[in-house]
């Protein structure tokens, strides 16, 4: 019972790992917006960037919910 | 308590439908996962040459769906991998139709979603560095060892710098099935959640009153979520295959 107590918390911890994703996220498109006001004409050639930018910072997101179905499920 | 059966990973589990014999060690089970992956390479190629009909030069509204595919990919590949790595432009169509359709069917209510399963995107991610492995040998020789060591930099940078470079190219296919993988469970699980809520608060607290009004909050929650999917099961796809294509570049060209 205690070791089932100590799974759901430590899943519930794994989600922090959200808080990073969401920082990077909001980064990510913020200053993509920040520079494609200043320079719309070069924004749509870097849309490809912002994509990628993206994946690489959710993957770290999702990194956290891998391990806390880990520890729920593994 | 619970009026449906509301255990979110329920909609994962494999289960099998034509049981075939175990030959040399494979199982030959058809599954629903089989099944599904069946009728999505099915839906793909009979869904496009259906669109494609005559081939005429002017495209008639179906054809100029099917080109409208075609053209997308065939931009983003060309623009990252240029005109030599035009050659791998059918496994980048293929990968991107064969995600992209598997992630919309997932999304129709009590179908499987089969990029959820980590075995799926892991074999896709184990392919494309398959061939990355296989272009970048064959095209460059050892040369294609460049692709760690960067150059113009200090030498004492090179002990920092190459393992790290080693260790980023070696978790490049976990990376890229794992984001598949867990986009697609967190959102099915989020879609069971949110339904298996509407459903609970009614049963719970009753039709009129506090009980409907949380419903319908929960229930406008899933639909806004649902909507949220659609733009997910594209990005997915569209991300694989972007990141292919990037891998694929670096194998044809590894000097930075």
């Amino acid at each position: 019972m205690e070791l089932d107590a100590a799974k759901q918390i430590g899943a519930g911890i794994a989600a922090i790992a959200l808080a990073g994703a969401g920082v990077g996220i909001g980064t990510i498109f913020g200053n993509y917006l920040a520079g494609a006001l200043r320079n719309p004409s070069a924004a749509a050639g870097q849309f490809t960037n912002l994509l990628i930018g993206f994946a690489l910072t959710e993957f770290t997101g999702l990194l956290g919910f891998v391990v806390a179905m880990i520890i729920l499920f593994g | 308590m619970a009026l449906l059966d509301t255990d979110p990973m329920k909609q994962f589990e494999v289960e099998p439908i034509v049981p075939l014999p175990t030959v040399f060690g494979v199982d030959l089970t058809i599954t629903n996962t089989a099944t599904m992956m069946i009728m999505i390479t099915l839906l793909i190629v009979g869904g496009l040459s259906l669109l494609m009909g005559k081939r005429a030069l002017v495209p008639a509204r179906g054809q100029s769906i099917a080109e409208l595919i075609y053209e997308f990919v065939a931009d983003m590949a060309s623009s990252i991998m240029g005109k030599d790595g035009m050659s791998f432009f059918p496994y980048v169509f293929s990968l991107f139709t064969f995600i992209f359709v598997a992630n919309l069917l997932g999304l129709i209510p009590g179908m499987f979603t089969v990029t959820s399963h980590i075995i799926v995107t892991l074999t896709l991610a184990m392919i494309t560095m398959g061939i990355v492995l296989w272009v970048g040998f064959t095209k460059n020789g050892l040369g294609f060892l460049r692709l760690f060591a960067p150059k113009g930099l200090p030498w004492w940078m090179y002990p920092l710098l190459v393992p790290i470079e080693v260790i980023s190219f070696l978790s490049r296919p976990f990376s890229l099935a794992i984001r598949l993988f867990a986009n697609m469970l967190a959102g099915h699980i989020l879609l069971k959640l949110f339904g298996g809520f509407t459903i609970s608060l009614v049963g719970a607290l009753g039709l009129i009153g506090a009980g409907g009004l949380l419903a319908v909050l929960a229930m406008s929650i899933l639909t806004a979520v649902t909507g949220l999917e659609f733009l997910i099961a594209f990005l997915q796809a569209y991300i694989f295959s972007v990141l292919t294509c990037i891998y694929i570049n670096d194998a044809l060209h590894p000097s930075h």
